[in-house]
């Protein structure tokens, strides 16, 4: 028991004053104290006099102890803290009149509620630096009360360094590392300084006099980016998109999120937004009526259906739109259209995941949770520039490393950011995963290190897996994939003997021909060491699209129904058959790239894409732009006119993420709900009533009232979603498997067994990539993401900050190659492939090695798939775009 | 004092970090031997340290910045030193202070574009009874005011000293 204020309250242990108080409900007023920063003690604003204390104590900082006897509002206390708030004042510019913290500042709100109006010791502002230099911030530090908030938020929870104290004394202000402007130093926009700061020294710049704090509506959503799922308030004020805050610290990203989340979202306001359907005419498009544009799909899609069957139709559905609606959008296909050929962009990134983890694990998805990150022993990240493409998951990795005692090993052969984190960084040949996955195997084992107790009883196959590895010795592991022998048995070691281990990989590992492959050797890797299934270690696929994970869930996928239920057991089929009222399809149906074949080939016929971008996103564009000419009919639903929309006959204009409610499921398999905050431009609808509307044009009914009664279909229909609701939603969100009512949902997968009993040892051997270079094609090429833009461009480049920081593409060329080559930065090249050939800006830098270049994916003018080679990975046909065969030469 | 590429700083720095195992908690001692070689502590320098020590910059200027022992700015040919101690201070130490950042379009702690003159400022040289004393490179010069002030620049900028 602990006294506050003369009454008792119990307390919890390891928790300070501050907590107490605010748990019973007693206001201190605080500054430089934030729930998700280090305790920086550095305002004393929040002083209280406790029984025996000679002086007055920082309740931010004071752990609670049975039978303190706190004050928080004696004369005494009250007058130092008087004293104190007069000071700050003092260096504080108060401007509340033009501020746009007006109403959150919590200054504002400590000197109202002492009923200060200024300092009596005058005004200390001493026209400091005003910083506008930076794309999204301006910083003026004559608003600066020094907290030291937004210097922890940069340096210890994103770790990213860019701002911190320099001087001392009254010379003490925040400044980057040479006094130069933010734009230049290393700052990467991430917004956690903004989102920090207590008044308004540090602000959005791109929203300033757009509307003060109380004047916004503040929305719940979950960023329509990337599959970290983070979310925050998306401020608005007559239904325009002013700034995104995080006055409430939310459950998965606390108040950290990337660039693209906290300024990347201008595009929602931009005038090329869609707001009538169009309907194609002799080549060029004219607005239509809803009610037009239905009746023409119907009519097609039907005779279509008639004339040549079922398969001859086919849809792609959104892993950027809600989980409700790739259930309609997999019902409409299967239901309406009748066929299996569904298929989302999972396809393109981590169909070899769900493919590999669902045959050795019996699960599809990432094991753990995002913050089991600074739980781990050992981090293995391979595949993934997760400071670019996860950038908070990259932060905590990085956070995990430097202030934690997590050790990192990255396997990449690009030099990305996270190297320099790294205890052991292994530079492989692009492609030559299997050797190197292997050949840690092989040193475990010949070392001893292999958790034999935990293979023998949880796991089968692992005999055959063993024999083969022993060819797998690190001398000739060396010569396929150049990793020294040395490197490879260091971190065998340090991965083998941590307690726990996680692994976390992303398009690095499954964009390969092998992907499945190299998904199955991880999966060997983890379960050799007795890392799957407990905390803080397992396999970790990390999810590129924000709900690329519930696409798949919902079973958007040619092969499975809603909760992963193989559709070819007729049991199951059974079930949706009864549910739904139609006689299923039972014959698997096409991926996305083969449904492009099939086009090309005259095959399908009518193609349905619901948001979606192939011709950015998939591997050769030329031939991709070939099969979608050959469409007798295309529909296309999108929020802007893409590269995809202006090949179809009718374009149908849908909703933004802001515009509607749903759910999405982030890569830790958290099922969150994002809500609406405006009304969509023009007559554009929402994506679910446009998919009900389509299935109810075709004759089918389609009926719901509101996304929610979407997800009690989804619960009552797959198992691992059963227990979910809207209501039980709530903030947090739930980890599926939720099986039922009471399920509280799942932490982490494999917990004691596995999900299909034993985890199951594959064979895997090395196999060289589809292509590899030669003399005529000397390079090889890489793709992928960068930070600042995501996936084809169509929301990132109409976002101010993120078009301005990166106007345009570039390739990637290691020094010695551009010296050979006589091209220097920001020269143009040609990139030529077997496939095609492309212009963009060279980028000279040691991140690639001699012989490698890597391109963006992003940039229509300069797409890099019109490169990439559209071989498949046989089993979860995924193409290979992570290594094709390049040329590349000085530019005119 | 040492003009050191930014390569051959590198090189120092490294061999300075793991030679004498140093880490991430010695910071300060780092700077103090860099700077003793190199006269100043400059941004190669520091980038170079936070490569080696795998800290950001901004932590070791943060560092750096907050005792006044280190320079940020290459030496120039004369140091100028200015007391500012007490004594100094009421005979109008600060006033000189005042003129030389004129005259030389510097402030503390800076050079002058043409590299001659380097600006700083310092406690209490104990010579108060010279105040206000002002020292240039070794020699003390007491009872400034400005005249004196400004033929004793005269001197050094025609060369007839250094
Ligand atoms: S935006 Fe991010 S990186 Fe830039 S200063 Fe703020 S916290 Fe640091
Ligand atoms: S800029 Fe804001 S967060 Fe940073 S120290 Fe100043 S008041 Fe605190
Ligand atoms: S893109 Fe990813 S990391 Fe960035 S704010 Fe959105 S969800 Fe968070
Ligand atoms: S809130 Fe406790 S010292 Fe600032
Ligand atoms: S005060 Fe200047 S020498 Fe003592």
């Amino acid at each position: 028991m602990i006294s506050i204020n003369g009454k008792e309250f119990q307390y919890e242990p390891g928790r300070t004053i501050l907590d107490a108080a605010r748990d019973a409900g007693i206001y201190i007023p605080t500054l430089c104290y934030h729930s998700c920063l280090p305790t920086q003690s550095a305002c004393r604003l929040c002083l209280v006099e406790v029984e025996g204390a000679r002086t007055l104590c920082a309740s931010c900082s004071y752990p609670v102890r049975n039978g303190l006897k706190i004050q928080t509002d004696t004369f005494r206390v009250l007058r130092a803290r008087r004293m104190i708030l007069e000071l700050i004042l003092q260096s504080h510019k108060l401007n509340c009149v033009l501020c746009d913290k007006n109403g959150t500042c919590e200054l504002q709100r400590i000197a109202y509620d002492m009923g200060i109006e200024d300092s009596r010791f005058g005004s200390r502002s001493r026209g400091d630096i005003y910083d506008d230099s930076s794309f999204s911030i301006v910083r003026e530090l004559d608003q600066c009360v020094l907290c030291g908030r937004c210097v922890a938020a940069c340096s210890e929870m994103m770790v990213n360094g860019a701002i911190g104290f320099t001087g001392r004394g009254s010379d003490s202000r925040v400044s980057t590392a040479f006094f130069e402007p933010l734009k230049d130093s290393s700052c990467v926009q991430c917004g956690a300084c903004v989102a920090a700061c207590p008044v308004t020294a540090i602000r959005d710049k791109r929203s300033e006099r757009m509307g003060r704090s109380f004047e916004m509506k503040k929305t719940s959503v979950v960023c329509p980016y990337c599959g970290v799922g983070c979310t925050f308030e998306l401020n608005s004020r007559d239904n325009k998109f002013i700034r995104v805050t995080m006055d409430e610290p939310s459950y998965v990203n606390g108040i950290m999120t990337c660039v693209k989340g906290k300024f990347g979202l201008d595009f929602i306001n931009h005038p090329d937004r869609l707001t009538k359907p169009l309907i194609k005419e002799n080549g060029t498009f004219r607005e239509a009526s809803w009610d037009e544009a239905y009746g023409l799909i119907a009519e097609k899609f039907l005779t279509i259906k008639k004339e040549y069957g079922s398969d001859a139709l086919a849809g792609f559905s959104s892993s950027k739109c809600s989980n409700e609606e790739n259930f309609l959008m997999q019902k409409l296909v299967r239901c309406v259209f009748g066929t299996n050929n569904v298929d989302n962009c999972a396809r393109l990134c981590h169909a070899s995941t769900v493919a590999g983890l669902k045959r050795a694990f019996g699960s599809g998805a990432m094991t753990n949770s995002i913050d089991e990150v600074e739980k781990s022993d050992v981090i293995l990240v391979t595949g993934s520039n997760t400071t670019e493409t996860h950038p908070v998951i990259g932060s905590l990795i990085k956070r995990a490393v430097r202030y934690g005692k997590t050790k990192l090993i990255v396997v990449d052969p690009r030099k990305i950011e996270l190297v320099d984190y790294s205890d052991i960084w292994l530079r492989q040949r692009n492609g030559t995963d299997v050797a190197w996955l292997n050949g840690m195997m092989n040193v475990i084992l010949s070392e001893g290190l292999a958790d034999m107790d935990y293979i023998k009883e949880r796991c089968t196959g692992f005999e055959e897996v063993a024999e083969i590895i022993k060819r797998y010795t690190p001398e000739y592991v060396e010569k396929i994939s150049g990793i020294p022998a040395d490197d490879l048995i260091e971190a065998a070691r340090l991965y083998a003997k941590a307690g726990r281990s996680a692994i976390y990989y992303s398009m690095g590992i499954t964009q390969h021909t092998t992907g499945t492959d190299n998904v199955l050797s991880i999966a060997n890797l983890a379960m050799l060491t007795g890392n799957v299934g407990i905390e803080g270690g397992g396999v970790n696929p990390l999810r590129g699209q924000n709900n690329v994970q519930g696409a798949c869930d919902m079973c958007a996928l040619p092969n499975v129904l809603p909760g992963y239920q193989d559709l070819t057991n007729p049991e199951l089929r059974g079930k949706f058959e009864r549910a739904w009222g139609v006689t299923l399809p039972d014959k698997v149906g096409m991926g996305v790239v083969e449904i492009l074949n099939a086009a090309a080939r005259g095959d399908v016929r009518g193609l349905y894409v619901f948001a979606e971008n192939p011709m950015i996103s998939d591997p050769d564009t030329n031939h991709v732009r070939e099969a979608l000419g050959k469409l007798e009919y295309l529909v296309v639903q999108d929020i802007f006119l893409t590269e995809t929309a202006q090949l179809a006959d009718v374009v149908l204009p849908s909703t933004c993420f802001a515009e509607k409610d749903g759910t999405i499921t982030n890569t830790e398999r958290r099922v969150q709900r994002t809500n609406k905050a405006l009304d969509p431009p023009g007559e554009a609808r929402a994506d679910w009533k446009i998919l009900c509307e389509v299935a109810g044009a075709c004759g089918y009914d389609m009926d719901y009232g509101h996304p929610s009664e979407i997800m009690d279909e989804i619960a009552t229909l797959a198992p691992i979603y059963g227990g979910m609701s809207y209501d039980r939603l709530g903030e947090q969100g739930l980890q599926w498997p939720c099986t039922d009512k009471d399920h509280p949902g799942t932490k982490f997968l494999h917990k004691g067994k596995f999900s299909h009993g034993k985890g199951i040892f594959h064979n895997i051997e090395y196999k060289p990539p589809a292509e590899v270079p030669d003399e005529k094609y000397p390079f090889v090429l890489s793709t992928g993401r960068m930070l600042y833009h995501f996936h084809t461009g169509s929301m990132t480049r109409r976002s101010f900050t993120l078009d301005a920081t990166v106007p345009e593409g570039y390739v990637e060329l290691n020094p010695l190659d551009a010296d050979r080559l006589g091209v220097k930065e920001g020269d143009y090249v040609n990139v030529r492939s077997r496939r095609g050939e492309i212009r963009t800006k060279a980028q000279v830098t040691d991140k690639v090695d001699v012989g490698s270049v890597f391109i963006p994916f992003h940039f229509a003018e300069a797409a890099a798939n019109v490169l990439t080679n559209p071989v498949l990975d046989p089993i979860a046909k995924i193409p290979e775009l992570k290594v094709c065969a390049v040329a590349v030469e000085k530019a005119e | 004092m040492v003009n050191g590429s930014a390569d051959e700083v590198d090189t120092f720095i490294r061999t300075l970090i793991s030679y004498r195992s140093m880490d991430r908690t010695k910071t300060i001692e780092i700077l103090q031997l860099v700077q003793h070689k190199y006269g100043y502590i400059s941004r190669d320098i520091v980038s170079s340290i936070s490569r080696h020590l795998r800290k950001p910059e901004i932590e070791i200027m943060g560092i750096a910045t907050f005792y006044e022992q280190f320079r940020f700015n290459k030496p120039g040919d004369h140091t100028i030193k200015v007391c500012e101690g007490t004594a100094c201070h009421v005979k109008g130490g600060a006033a000189i202070g005042q003129v030389l950042e004129r005259e030389l379009d510097v402030g503390h702690g800076e050079t002058t574009k043409d590299g001659m003159f380097s600006l700083e400022r310092v406690a209490c040289l104990g010579c108060c009874a010279l105040a206000p004393v002002l020292v240039m490179d070794e020699n003390i010069h007491g009872q400034m005011d400005t005249s004196r002030l400004t033929k004793l620049l005269g001197k050094y900028k025609k060369g007839e000293v250094s």
